[in-house]
């Protein structure tokens, strides 16, 4: 059989690989709509004028699109948080709770050190984000690394855990005084600047800066390089003399402290507010993320703004058209499905 | 503290533990087959849902019950088409399978919230009749409990005393010799899940119809996800799961006790004491958790053509 760059030749555009990878992500798009319409149909919804709608509140308009940016910032960096310990064959599914306790500790640096000026403050949550992620991770990254517990389970079990620790501190201290679910409103200075009159805010940057940062660190450092080792054969790396253990642990904090700098944007740029239960699934979503683009930089910029795009037409879906939050997950749920049937299509497919 | 409220918390340490067990049991044989099911979440609230649906439109908690069982499996099927047929990464398909449970359930559950319905009957622990009425109360047990170590013990029998059992842990443990000694990796791995995710189906049966009696959108809460730590706390052995869901139970009993018995401590913190008890016994049992692992569990059988 052809290959599509053959039966193409004058098309030298087509015979680019990031060219091909973006049609077939939109032919699987498609059929994941087809099968989300039946759905659709089923429970009573006309699919064409959902789509429509989807369509033209995401981006079809500057509001929608600034809209969709805004939901992408913190599924860009969950998907770097799992990306990164994914080099070195660590699982970290999570990105859910190291996202809740980073922002926990943003939270505290926001609500303590409240009288002080923005451009200190924020570097300081962010720290402090950063830092609660990573001791989450350093958990399981601890005891991958000493063989006892796999990380998958430990992050899994982790992730329930998270969301009851925020509980606690908001019901116990944080609360504000009108209402018991959340804190009060983060004064200005511990707000990450917004854009455009939108509700982009430098979440955004943080994140592109990051993605970038990760792929010249897995492409041109040493670091990088030592890391690919560990994830092709952990063994042999070892026997090289690549310090196993250090890496594991290291790189699993870092990965927390990505995750935990996501809840620190999502706290001080998105709400300005800690929330019980704010996540909803924005650590799943990553990991999907970074599946899904075999940890590539530009496969997880790609699909986080497709996800971004479901995530914010669904919402939209639930305002107009009734139908219930949860089935935004029916959406990512199908288009993941597609794609997962596919994995020869998937450039960088791991088996 | 008083005699009946330690009772009462036992009572309900029991009731929680039951669905937790069988969906331990169905992972068990899950994995046993190579096929870790992290969507485990997802197929108990779909499984809940319909189950609690029918339950509610035709009177009957049998139906009901039967309606969870074929959904849980079913739902394994769509694991099973990504990850056998698509070979696609299980644990990635997991993951989308949990997210099409959260969906599917919400938009299947949405007119049912807050719907009363019919439960089982329920029936009196035999040798307690001689206790007084408020205590006899509290150890009336629906047939699903009655028969979950029952079932432990069928699926033990099922994985280590039949062929089919020999041939599910063959291809958990190396797909391709099975394949060389004449068994079919992917019908038995479909097997597998069908019967692994119908008895996530009975346990998601046990949480919406018998034990809680209503739905409510995530009511699994977290339930799949310690049934896949306890899967390997149990050593992929079905008879130390029940010891794995006894302690959970267990650790579920002593923070209701301490909520009962009005200590002081934030509830949200007693919360985590089941999560982090079943990290805690991970720890203890690790070391010796590789060599009972099932050989290439989460490898993709690319087939022996």
């Amino acid at each position: 059989m052809l290959k599509i760059s053959e039966a193409l030749p004058r098309f030298s555009v087509i015979q680019n690989k990031t060219v091909i990878l973006v049609i077939r992500y939109l032919y699987m798009m498609l059929l994941a709509f087809l099968l989300f319409g039946i759905i659709l149909l089923i429970s009573g919804k006309d699919p064409l004028q959902s789509y429509k709608d989807i369509f033209t509140s995401t981006l079809g308009s500057a509001y929608g699109f600034s809209e969709v940016l805004v939901a992408m910032i913190p599924m860009l960096i969950t998907a770097l948080a799992v990306a990164l310990p994914a080099r070195v064959g660590l699982i970290n599914v999570g990105g859910e709770g190291q996202l809740y306790i980073g922002a926990a500790f943003a939270t505290f640096g926001a609500l303590t050190f409240s009288n002080l000026p923005a451009w200190l403050l924020l570097p300081i949550m962010i720290f402090l984000g950063m830092l609660g992620g990573a001791l989450w991770a350093f958990i399981p990254g601890y005891l991958k690394a000493i063989g006892l517990v796999n990380e998958t389970i430990t992050t899994l079990l982790l992730n329930s855990v998270a969301p009851k620790i925020i509980g606690f501190l908001i019901f116990g201290f944080w609360h504000s005084a009108l209402d018991t679910v959340k804190t009060p409103n983060f004064v200005a200075a511990a707000r990450l600047p917004t854009f455009f009159g939108t509700r982009i805010h430098l979440g955004l940057l943080i994140g592109l800066i990051l993605l970038i940062i990760f792929w010249l660190f897995v492409k041109y450092t040493r670091w990088g390089l030592e890391m690919r080792a560990i994830g092709n054969n952990a063994q042999a790396a070892r026997r090289n003399g690549i310090p196993l253990k250090k890496y594991l642990i290291v790189v699993m904090c870092v990965g927390g402290a990505i995750a935990g700098l996501a809840g620190m944007s999502q706290v001080s740029g998105f709400y300005g507010v800690l929330l019980l239960n704010f996540s909803m699934s924005l650590g799943f979503m990553g990991f999907m993320i970074s599946w899904l683009a075999g940890g590539e930089p530009l496969g997880i910029l790609l699909m986080s703004f497709v996800v971004a795009v479901i995530f914010t037409g669904g919402n939209l879906l639930q305002l107009t058209r009734g139908v219930p939050y949860s089935v935004i997950n029916l959406l990512l749920a199908i288009t993941l499905f597609v794609v997962l049937a596919r994995p020869s299509l998937i450039k960088g497919k791991k088996a | 503290m008083t005699l009946l409220a330690i009772f009462g918390v036992i009572s309900s340490a029991i009731f929680s533990g039951t669905s937790l067990l069988y969906t331990t049991l169905g992972e068990v044989i899950d994995e046993r087959a190579g096929i870790v099911n992290l969507g485990l979440e997802g197929v108990l609230l779909v499984s809940a849902s319909s189950g609690f649906a029918v339950t509610s439109l035709t009177g009957s908690p049998y139906l009901g019950i039967l309606v969870s069982v074929l959904a849980g499996g079913l739902m394994n099927l769509v694991l099973g088409y990504l990850v056998i047929t698509r070979k696609a990464n299980q644990l990635a398909s997991g993951l989308a399978l949990m997210f099409c449970g959260f969906g599917l359930s919400a938009l299947i559950g949405k007119t049912f919230v807050g719907v009363k319905i019919n439960s089982l009957p329920r029936f009196l622990l035999p040798g307690l009749e001689d206790l007084p009425r408020l205590y006899t109360s509290l150890f009336k047990f629906d047939p699903l409990i009655y028969l979950v170590i029952p079932m432990a013990v069928l699926v033990w029998w099922l994985l280590f005393r039949t062929r089919w059992g020999l041939g599910v842990r063959a291809v958990g443990e190396n797909a391709d010799i099975a394949y060389a000694s004449g068994r079919n990796p992917h019908l038995i791995r479909y097997q597998a899940l069908f019967a692994g995710g119908m008895l996530a189906g009975l346990g998601a049966a046990h949480l919406a119809i018998a034990y809680a009696m209503n739905w409510t959108e995530y009511m699994t809460a977290g339930r799949g996800f310690i049934a896949v730590a306890l899967v390997i706390f149990s050593k992929w052995h079905p008879l130390r799961a029940i010891v794995g869901a006894l302690i959970f139970s267990a650790a579920v009993a002593f923070q209701l006790l301490l909520q009962s018995s009005g200590v002081q401590i934030s509830p949200f913190l007693l919360d985590t004491i089941p999560y982090l008890l079943t990290l805690i016994v991970l720890i203890a049992w690790g070391g010796t958790r590789k060599h009972s692992a099932p050989a290439s569990l989460g490898r993709v059988y690319q087939g022996s053509e």
